[in-house]
């Protein structure tokens, strides 16, 4: 955490051009300038900038908007709801989804289900994400009308209760769905593989010698299979993120990937640099997470 | 050195070199039996050929207007034209070349960069090793996406810095995979006949150990390129690629504008870019088949 706190005090300084001229305009004379160098501390001692830099973070101080005017922080949190909802609903769909599909292609393997399975696992990993949702739109929203084209909620007939939120539902199955494709296809194959592997194992020969059924035999396997499943899952945190503000661009989804980009065009570089530290923070929680979850997958591994 | 040593040194190494030889032919042969490393050969291979040939499939450049706007796909433009009827082919067949290009420097770059800190870390051990190792986990921790997207927002789009970005932090995995294979190899008996005739540290290292663990390293080489490729797309699909140099998500987020009047523009880089990403993927995975005997089916 200090260090990402390091690189991103580092990535401000060496931007290009002096933040005085930003904000005083490029004829100022010179002490004005040196007025606002002392007036948000740009004079100090670069070591000492760095540590009021890392106790307004830890205080929840990001700095203020250039283009809201309000705190980088609370302009984020509103963000954060959205982006949740949709990379939740993701995960959960991708998660369970990959692995059933995954014993499904793990079993029929020799046969044209599992071939197919397979070449659609491949494919699924290799398309990238905004590109399936620019395709999912054209042929499922603007194509047959079955689902709402963009956005969150339908704005000409405003929801309450329950029908607001059927509402939201309708506008999440394609982004949630077209997210859930790349990181489903990654756990399809690994579930598959993991698998096939584990049920050549002993263990595997001696729970079936026994005489248990073959979905108990695969629920044994599957408990060692999950472990490495879940490092994956949990080590993509990142690239699932990074899809995430991908796919809300496509459908205008008012999470943290629409904030990502208005503030590009806008160059807001405080809120961009908060954006930067909250996923951060995010993918190192997923790795701490999963983690664990490790841990109580496998009662060999304990922490202190 | 002694003649007698000598004549031994060299009876010795010519064996190991004809059977390295031998065995990086059947490796090859291994991965073009397997399927999967056949299309991924073919997938990329035609893709490399296209991004040499650029100059010759599309003469006219990718922004030169060559026809009228928004048309469909016809004979004259395979892919139809785009909002200032630039052909879409040619877009595609640069974007291509782009791709490929970037996915190729920051392959070369942190392939160096993981090997040479992998295999310190494995060789030295210990303190080193630890060093390493920690840094190597927090450069793994920073979202290499995020990073980029600020780096390009404040310091400008460029191909250059695109490059070094990712090179830079694509290495742990990489770093991670070298060091494993080193540290099994450390304790094989050829490295340690090697020792005993009195080679030194460097030589080991460099000459008896690296080759040897190259083959997984390369394997997951040929997936930090497909990675590259989609980070790319995802950049210039946002609108921060380089605008002088077209990409292939370059065109995407163009057409993300016209997507209800011009599925076209849409349609085909994205194609591009799913081709390029199964292709590298096939092709790591039929060299992992082929060159890890224990990952037959």
């Amino acid at each position: 955490m200090a260090g990402l706190l390091v690189l991103n005090f580092c990535i401000i300084h060496l931007a290009p051009g002096d933040p005085a001229i930003a904000l005083g305009g490029e004829h100022g004379d010179a002490a004005y300038y040196a007025f606002l160098r002392s007036r948000f501390g740009l004079d100090r001692p670069l070591p000492e900038q760095l540590l009021t830099y890392v106790s307004n973070v830890l205080h929840g101080d990001l700095g203020t908007s250039f283009v809201h005017g309000r705190s980088v922080t609370r302009v984020i949190a509103e963000r954060v709801p959205a982006t949740l909802l949709l990379v939740g609903t993701a995960l959960v769909l991708s998660s369970v989804a990959g692995v059933a599909l995954g014993i499904l292609a793990a079993g029929f393997r020799r046969r044209s289900v599992g071939v197919t399975l397979n070449v659609a696992a491949l494919l699924g990993y290799a398309t990238p994400s905004f590109w399936l949702g620019q395709i999912a739109l054209l042929a499922l929203a603007v194509g047959t009308g079955l689902f709402p084209v963009q956005g969150m909620t339908d704005a000409r007939h405003p929801q309450t209760g329950l029908a607001h939120l059927a509402d939201v539902l309708h506008h999440l199955v394609l982004p949630a769905v077209v997210l859930a494709i790349n990181e489903l296809a990654l756990t399809m194959r690994l579930v598959r593989t993991g698998l096939l592997e584990a049920l050549g194992a002993d263990y595997v020969r001696a729970a079936r010698a026994k005489g248990l059924p073959e979905a108990l035999v695969v629920r044994h396997a599957l408990r060692n299979v999950m472990l490495p499943v879940l490092t994956v899952i949990g080590s993509r945190a990142g690239m699932f993120l990074s899809g995430a503000v991908l796919v809300e661009v496509v459908f205008a989804w008012p999470g943290l990937g629409r904030l990502l980009l208005s503030s590009l065009l806008s160059r807001d570089y405080p809120v961009l640099l908060g954006m930067f530290l909250i996923m951060s923070v995010g993918v190192v929680l997923a790795n701490l997470i999963t983690d664990l979850t490790y841990a109580r997958l496998d009662p060999r591994i304990r922490y202190q | 050195m002694p003649d007698s040593t000598r004549a031994f040194v060299i009876s010795n190494e010519l064996p190991t070199l004809g059977l390295r030889a031998l065995e990086s032919r059947s490796g090859l042969w291994r991965i073009l039996r397997t399927g999967a490393g056949r299309v991924g050969i073919a997938i990329t291979g035609g893709l490399l050929a296209v991004a040499l040939l650029a100059g010759r499939i599309a003469p006219a450049g990718p922004f030169t207007s060559v026809g009228l706007p928004l048309t469909a796909p016809t004979l004259a433009h395979p892919m139809g034209t785009d909002d200032l009827g630039r052909d879409v082919l040619s877009g595609v067949v640069h974007g291509t070349r782009t791709s490929i290009l970037l996915a190729i420097l920051v392959s070369l770059l942190s392939g160096a960069l993981g090997i040479a800190v992998g295999s310190t870390a494995a060789w030295q051990g210990r303190r080193v090793d630890d060093a390493l190792m920690r840094f190597t986990e927090f450069v793994q921790i920073v979202p290499r996406f995020f990073l980029a997207v600020i780096v390009v927002a404040v310091f400008g789009p460029g191909l250059d810095r695109l490059v070094l970005l990712l090179g830079l932090t694509s290495w742990p995995w990489i770093a991670r995979v070298a060091r494993a294979e080193v540290l099994s190899l450390k304790q094989q008996e050829f490295v340690e006949a090697a020792r005993s005739l009195g080679a030194g540290q460097a030589r080991v290292l460099l000459r008896e150990v690296l080759p040897n663990a190259l083959p997984p390293v390369v394997v997951v080489l040929s997936l930090t390129a497909a990675s590259v490729i989609l980070i790319e797309a995802g950049l210039s699909f946002l609108g921060l690629g380089d605008p002088d140099v077209v990409s292939l998500g370059y065109l995407a987020n163009n057409a993300q504008r016209f997507l209800r009047v011009a599925w076209w523009m849409a349609a085909f880089p994205g194609a591009a870019i799913a081709l390029a990403v199964l292709g590298l993927n096939l092709l790591g995975d039929g060299l992992n088949e082929g060159l890890n005997p224990r990952a037959g089916r």
